[in-house]
């Protein structure tokens, strides 16, 4: 959803490429779903007594 | 202190058209990384061993971070918001990975003193920079939702060690062919001064990815469709600015510090020795204990899921419940389960993880929900730097919690011998705490109109003149 500027004058506008955020969305997203991959994992050991 | 063009403010003011929603996971990139800090339990152990010293002398380094956290977001508060949230990025990025090359050099060659340098004092500046370095930021692309906005970065800083905790472990099992993450292996001090040096060179990376995204809200800019005067309607929430030099005058900025204070403490002492704690609570009177070493790393990793998620969705309740009940949420019902912890947290190990896991989540909540509290407060006007002064609570609560429960811990026996029973001193001590933190929240009222910035036309409805602040 692009969010446009509402109050500046004199500024030619712009427009964020949707890959980028998707790209940095990814960048976040991968690590973090890692994360709570392990985090699961390491939790079932945990109620197993693994 | 002039800081190079490219660095600058002026150069990441977004244009028209810009999407906000690149903002957080800029802010993700940093906090991501410099959540590890919650992620130290994992080596401590190993450490511990390496280096033959007291829990207390590796409690330390962490708590040197946490001090240097504070001390830094304090004084370099002002000038990140006037340098804006790419420098603050560069700097932080930088000190954070410095501090792992140094803590790699300490632990690899025997210098405990260079893990105190590294990690705790470079790698502690580059926590406080990057902590502060995004909030205020995100405060202000959403000033519809601060909440949401300030839970959304802040999350990351507890995600941080859901990510370090596992990685942590692949890698030192990676550095060390004798160590598998199960009962009785500890990883070897060069495995661990490996992993510093990988994770160092990694952060980094990712820390400068955020530092080149992000961007500041031109002067004057709002959501498409958002009325500014809807955010007077509620209680304790102002439209004026009040500077951060006069924000450390007003009561409301200490009773929150108490606040923060009690609420860190006590959680703090938990995640410190999240992994070693799930062991000794389930340990026998032959020194065995149910739980495997995978497990209490696992139980780490639990935790900081629980502290991520509390961040993003406590901050953001708050949108719609307020401020100050919700912190009343995090320290009462958080002293109930403070006490269940003590006296039947051994009971069953599901108890055990439910009562830490909540207790957790309102941990992650009380820091995600200052930055929005301060803004209804005190005004966006320089809410960064306000910030920045009020995490020296952060700072005092990070040698306070190492501090009661190593200390109390010290004096009950010797590491891998301890039960639940050697717990329950530092434990009531932080029902304590929670008490009084929540007597400091009730007593939070709006600031008074002697602090707010002067206007356009100031005294011009017979208010007072404030004095301005010099701060900027």
């Amino acid at each position: 959803m692009s969010t446009p500027m509402s109050t500046q004058d004199g500024q030619r506008p712009t427009h964020t490429p949707t890959g980028l955020i998707a790209f940095a969305w990814t960048l976040v997203g991968v690590p973090l779903a890692y994360g709570l991959y392990q985090t699961v994992k390491t939790a079932f050991d945990l109620f197993t007594g693994g | 202190m002039a800081v190079p063009s490219f660095l600058a403010r002026e150069r990441i003011v977004a244009r028209p058209g810009f999407n906000r929603w690149l903002i957080p996971p800029a802010a993700l990139a940093v906090h991501l990384c410099i959540g590890q800090a919650y992620a130290t339990s994992v080596y401590k152990t190993a450490l511990v061993e390496d280096f033959q010293v007291s829990q207390t002398a590796i409690g330390i380094v962490f708590s040197i971070a946490i001090v240097m956290l504070g001390l830094s977001a304090a004084v370099f508060g002002t000038w990140v918001d006037r340098n804006g949230p790419r420098a603050a990025m560069f700097v932080s990025a930088v000190c954070w990975s410095t501090g792992f090359l140094v803590g790699a050099l300490g632990i690899a060659t025997q210098q405990l003193w260079l893990l105190y340098l590294g990690y705790g004092v470079i790698g502690g500046i580059g926590l406080g920079i990057g902590y502060i370095s995004p909030v205020s930021t995100l405060i202000k692309w959403f000033p519809d939702r601060p909440g949401l906005a300030t839970g959304m970065a802040i999350m990351g800083f507890g995600g941080g060690a859901l990510i370090a905790s596992p990685l942590s472990r692949q890698l030192m099992d990676l550095y060390d062919p004798d160590y598998d993450g199960t009962a009785g292996t500890v990883p070897a001090g060069n495995a661990v001064a490996l992993l510093f040096l990988t994770l160092g060179l990694v952060y980094l990376v990712f820390m400068l990815f955020g530092a080149t995204i992000i961007r500041v809200p031109a002067e004057g800019w709002k959501p498409d469709g958002w009325d500014p005067s809807s955010v007077k309607q509620k209680a304790l929430v102002t439209t004026e600015s009040v500077s951060a030099a006069n924000a450390i005058k007003t009561p409301q900025f200490w009773l929150l510090w108490v606040v923060l204070f009690c609420n860190v403490t006590a959680g703090i002492g938990i995640l410190e020795q999240a992994s070693p704690m799930i062991q000794d609570f389930f340990r026998d009177d032959e020194g065995n204990s149910s739980v495997a070493l995978a497990a209490a790393t696992g139980f780490v990793g639990v935790l900081s899921l629980f502290n991520m998620a509390g961040r993003f969705v406590w901050s953001s309740t708050s949108d719609f419940l307020g401020r100050k009940p919700n912190y009343m949420i995090y320290l009462g019902v958080g002293l109930l389960l403070y006490i269940g912890l003590a006296t039947v947290g051994s009971s069953a190990t599901w108890l055990f993880v439910l009562l830490a896991a909540v207790i957790i989540s309102f941990y992650g909540g009380g820091f995600a929900t200052v930055p929005a509290y301060l803004r209804d407060l005190f005004g966006t006007f320089q809410v960064g730097a306000i910030h920045g002064r009020l995490l020296t609570a952060w700072s005092a609560a990070g040698v306070a919690g190492p501090l009661i429960v190593n200390g109390v811990l010290d004096t009950q026996g010797e590491p891998g011998t301890l039960q639940a029973g050697n717990y329950r001193p530092a434990l009531f001590i932080m029902v304590g705490l929670l008490a009084i933190g929540f007597v400091a929240n009730l007593l939070v009222k709006p600031v008074a109109a002697k602090w707010h910035e002067p206007t356009s036309s100031p005294g011009a409805e017979g208010a007072p003149i404030p004095e301005r602040s010099a701060a900027r």
